[in-house]
């Protein structure tokens, strides 16, 4: 076992493959993937349906198909992979600890390190909803693994809380083997899934989507028996005498993925409020010398497409980073506005060459609305819309001499 | 006859709203590309999709499969039936033709490599 690396990559899931990949086409070949399973590729393994690919390929592949293509991308490289290891933890000096079967606990010195650790779904924990612990409670993620991966259907009576995508897909797949999805609950007036998983998980079947509707009961001792589903005012409060009851021995939670920054902490890097991942600059370089980020851990995306893109990104990064060393940034601000609840990346250094894209979210759906992005009183950019969601990233490109004359921070806001 | 469907050709979702006649179209306003156009009349005569399940092999393991053309939507739960009964043996690659013809010219094809 080596113990310096030019870079280190922690995560071997879409975002770490395409940083490695794309870090070693920079020039750098000294490079050591950690991932924390088995095999390389993450969660797209137990992403059976398709889908991925539609942006970056004009191709609908499925999880493994996606995955397939950058583990053989990495495997022509020669890039170094080390499966069942757990980083657990990092440093600023880009010390990485982790552990294996194989060489125990161990620690690297990295040139520079890539973040692409991935996400983690919410917990029931996390919703505060009442009754006891009965089984037959999980997170639809976890449901997905034991359907597609392990092979087992966990219930056939199903209530699935939360539209995100995870959750519709499960919606899909469970009655395709055979289950019976009863309703899926939506405490926003609005999916925060994408409309394709609409259309195609859903309706399809004809699976009800109760929007302004949350569980408030689970009932059952040692299986669940049923929940008890309300309709919520504006203030996402129950409305009381709209209950509704379904018999059913299953609950997904499809309730949001929250980036999995416990390493970032440890090594004090600071994190967005808004995103939950690191702040960073257009290259994906966090405010740690020579750490970067993408994917998942940075921001939660929809599509991994937009995944793969952000992790080139941050592997040219890291790998120019290692070729030419820390260079001092001149930095502004971008801020999220009225009607946007982030925008990544959250800083620009002006002095690095190239365009930068602004990939960002509105707060609610709306319709005919423009993206305006300001310095001061300057508007810089304007772009015009039909619709826009929540659940579908959105993206605008400043121009390198845009950049370049950047005088001050930035505000990108909805006008609708 | 007017329908409004959601269009899943791209992550755009498009409202696009087809006029049939007699079942067959003849106006499609509100795509903004042809592809749009394609899905939605074949959405209102009749509607397919690209099937994507697992299979046990002969070993125990599960493998993720798809058809390799879209099917008819009517058909799924038929077809489900009929991949379920299928237990290949591994090795298997990407691609590789589990069920020849499954469905109308669509084979039933691994998406993932087992070794």
């Amino acid at each position: 076992m080596k113990e310096k690396y030019d870079i280190v990559v922690i995560g071997g899931g879409p975002a770490g493959l395409a940083a490695a990949v794309a870090a070693y086409d920079g020039g750098v070949k000294d490079i050591l993937v950690l991932e924390r399973e088995a095999r390389t590729g993450g969660i797209l393994n137990q992403c059976i349906h398709n889908g991925f690919g539609l942006t970056r390929f004009q191709e609908s592949m499925t999880g493994p198909e996606y995955a397939a293509r950058f583990e053989r991308e990495a495997e022509a490289r020669g890039i170094e992979v080390l499966t069942e290891t757990t980083a657990l933890s990092l440093n600023r000096a880009r010390k990485v600890t982790a552990i294996s079967p194989v060489y125990g606990v161990f620690t690297v010195q990295a040139g520079a390190v890539v973040l692409a650790m991935g996400c983690r779904e919410r917990s029931r924990g996390a919703l505060n909803i009442a009754g006891a612990r009965p089984a037959g409670i999980y997170s639809a993620g976890t449901a997905q693994k034991y359907v597609n991966v392990k092979g087992y259907l966990p219930g056939k009576e199903v209530v699935i809380l939360g539209s995100g995508d995870i959750g519709l897909i499960m919606a899909r797949r469970m009655t395709l083997e055979g289950a019976k999805v009863h309703a899926v609950c939506e405490i926003m007036p609005y999916s925060g899934g994408l409309k394709r998983n609409i259309v195609q998980c859903l309706d399809d079947f004809g699976i009800p989507l109760y929007l302004n509707h949350t569980i408030t009961k689970i009932e059952g001792k040692e299986r669940v028996t049923g929940v008890v589903v309300s309709e919520v005012d504006a203030n996402k409060q129950p409305i009381k005498g709209t209950e509704k009851h379904f018999d059913c021995d299953t609950v997904l939670f499809s309730v949001g993925l929250i980036p999995e920054n416990e390493l970032t902490k440890s090594a004090e890097i600071p994190l967005s409020p808004q995103t939950k991942g690191a702040v960073v600059y257009q290259n994906r370089e966090t405010e740690a010398d020579g750490v970067f980020a993408c994917g998942n851990v940075l921001q939660v995306h929809d599509l991994v497409d937009f995944v793969s893109e952000e992790a080139e990104i941050a592997g040219r990064g890291a790998a120019e980073y290692v070729r030419c060393g820390a260079h001092p940034r001149d930095g502004v601000s971008v801020e999220a506005g009225r009607g946007v609840s982030y925008v990544l990346p959250q800083k620009i250094d002006k002095s690095a060459s190239g365009s930068v894209k602004l990939y960002f979210r509105v707060v609610r759906p709306m319709k005919d609305l423009k993206f305006v992005l300001r310095s001061g009183e300057d508007i810089l950019l304007e772009r015009k819309k039909r619709v826009a969601v929540p659940g579908e990233m959105e993206t605008l490109v400043l121009k390198e001499e845009q950049v370049k004359g950047l005088s001050g921070n930035l505000t990108l806001e909805v006008i609708a | 006859m007017k329908h409004t469907l959601t269009c899943v050709e791209c992550p755009m979702g498009c409202e696009i709203e087809v006029t049939t006649e007699n079942g067959v179209p003849v106006s499609v306003t509100g795509n903004t590309c042809p592809r749009g156009k394609l899905y939605a009349e074949s959405e209102v005569v009749c509607p397919r999709r690209v099937l994507t399940t697992t299979v046990r092999t002969a070993d125990g393991r599960m493998l993720p499969v798809k058809t390799s053309e879209p099917v008819k939507k009517a058909e799924l739960f038929s077809l489900m039936r009929k991949i379920n009964v299928c237990h290949p043996t591994a090795p298997v690659k990407i691609g590789e033709v589990l069920v020849k013809n499954i469905s109308e010219g669509a084979d039933l094809v691994a998406a993932d490599n087992l070794s």
